[in-house]
């Protein structure tokens, strides 16, 4: 079985110059969620939340695997990139509702509602001063190991997770993937690596992480 | 922006709001379009919705079209009141407004149909 690439045919250099562009960590992402169909079908999720939707490839690809019996939210912090992934779930013919915010700032009433939670988060080791931007900058700056914009994120996510929910992310070898299991599991969540990819200088995989007991 | 979404978002992000919900709506322009009602995902997204502010927010922009402000006991096996639910959460949505913070009044655009609820470092 293999699900097609949404259709990104709607967007041109010039919406890169703003956005990110779909690169290999985002088809990582897309074949980690294949490789997760079938668990994901099981879980019969009601809420799916991609934060940082940018191009909107991810939450397009998982609403066409798992249909309209879910609800997809996506945020970005960047409003042409909420503007993007609105436009690409149309152009894809299904339905994602973006919200322009802070991570899941306004999202508040989401606790303990989200059954799929997703981020490709902006991983790349930068320097501290680059984290913070609204603009494409917040698409991968991640400051001091990467892991400044995702350290202020981990808490939210026990907060967020249903009690048979799931989170999805990326990571890249810099970001110290040891001290995210071992904080995680302080929030009572297991990690387990789904795939793992070189690209280039990028050793990148995605991490699942779950309230089950391995 | 769904109603379905505006009852998901709140404004207590913002220094000194409790509770910041439910958010008020000032509707420029609002379109309605045909959804595919699907029974299942209603009944099932029912409980997750506080009923009352989908009622007040429909009511404000003019689209509770015959929803009733109470949930009967036996909703989900009611075709007609579902069918009412799924066009006023899905079928309804604000393309141009504001947002508007029940506490200090504090607008958030929505622009082409997406909210913007980013806050400037002082409001935090």
């Amino acid at each position: 079985m293999s699900l097609p690439t949404p259709c990104l045919r709607h967007l041109t250099t010039s919406n890169y110059e703003h956005i990110y562009e779909p690169a290999e960590d985002s088809f990582l992402f897309l074949d980690a969620l294949e490789k997760e169909a079938e668990f994901l079908k099981e879980l019969r999720p009601d809420m799916c939340l991609e934060v940082g939707s940018g191009s909107g490839v991810v939450s397009t690809f998982i609403a066409q695997l798992l249909g309209n019996n879910t609800y997809y939210l996506c945020t970005d912090i960047n409003p042409l990139a909420a503007d993007t992934t609105q436009q690409t779930g149309q152009q894809n013919h299904v339905s994602l509702n973006a919200v322009v915010t802070d991570l899941t700032a306004s999202l508040t009433r989401l606790t303990t509602q989200v059954d799929v939670l997703l981020f490709n988060p902006p991983y790349v080791v930068t320097p501290s001063e680059e984290v913070g931007s609204r603009g494409i900058e917040a698409s991968y700056a991640g400051g001091k190991d990467g892991r400044e914009v995702t350290d202020r994120f981990f808490p939210c996510v026990p907060r967020l997770l249903s009690p048979s929910g799931v989170f999805y992310l990326i990571a890249i070898k810099e970001n110290k993937q040891d001290e995210i299991e071992t904080l995680m599991r302080s929030y009572g969540l297991t990690m387990e690596v789904v795939i793992t990819r070189r690209s280039g200088p990028e050793h990148l995989s995605v991490l699942k992480f779950t309230r089950r007991k391995l | 922006m769904k109603l379905l979404t505006h009852n998901m978002l709140t404004s207590s992000i913002i220094k000194g709001v409790k509770k910041g919900f439910p958010l008020g709506i000032a509707a420029t322009d609002i379109k309605v379009s045909e959804v595919d009602f699907n029974p299942d995902f209603i009944k099932k997204m029912i409980p997750k919705l506080e009923w009352s502010a989908i009622c007040e927010a429909a009511e404000s922009i003019g689209h509770l079209d015959g929803l009733p402000k109470e949930l009967a006991p036996d909703y989900e096996t009611d075709e007609d009141f579902l069918k009412k639910a799924h066009h006023v959460i899905m079928e309804v949505e604000i393309k141009e407004g504001d947002l508007i913070c029940p506490e200090t009044g504090r607008k958030f655009p929505i622009k082409n149909g997406i909210p913007n609820m980013l806050l400037k470092e002082d409001e935090v």
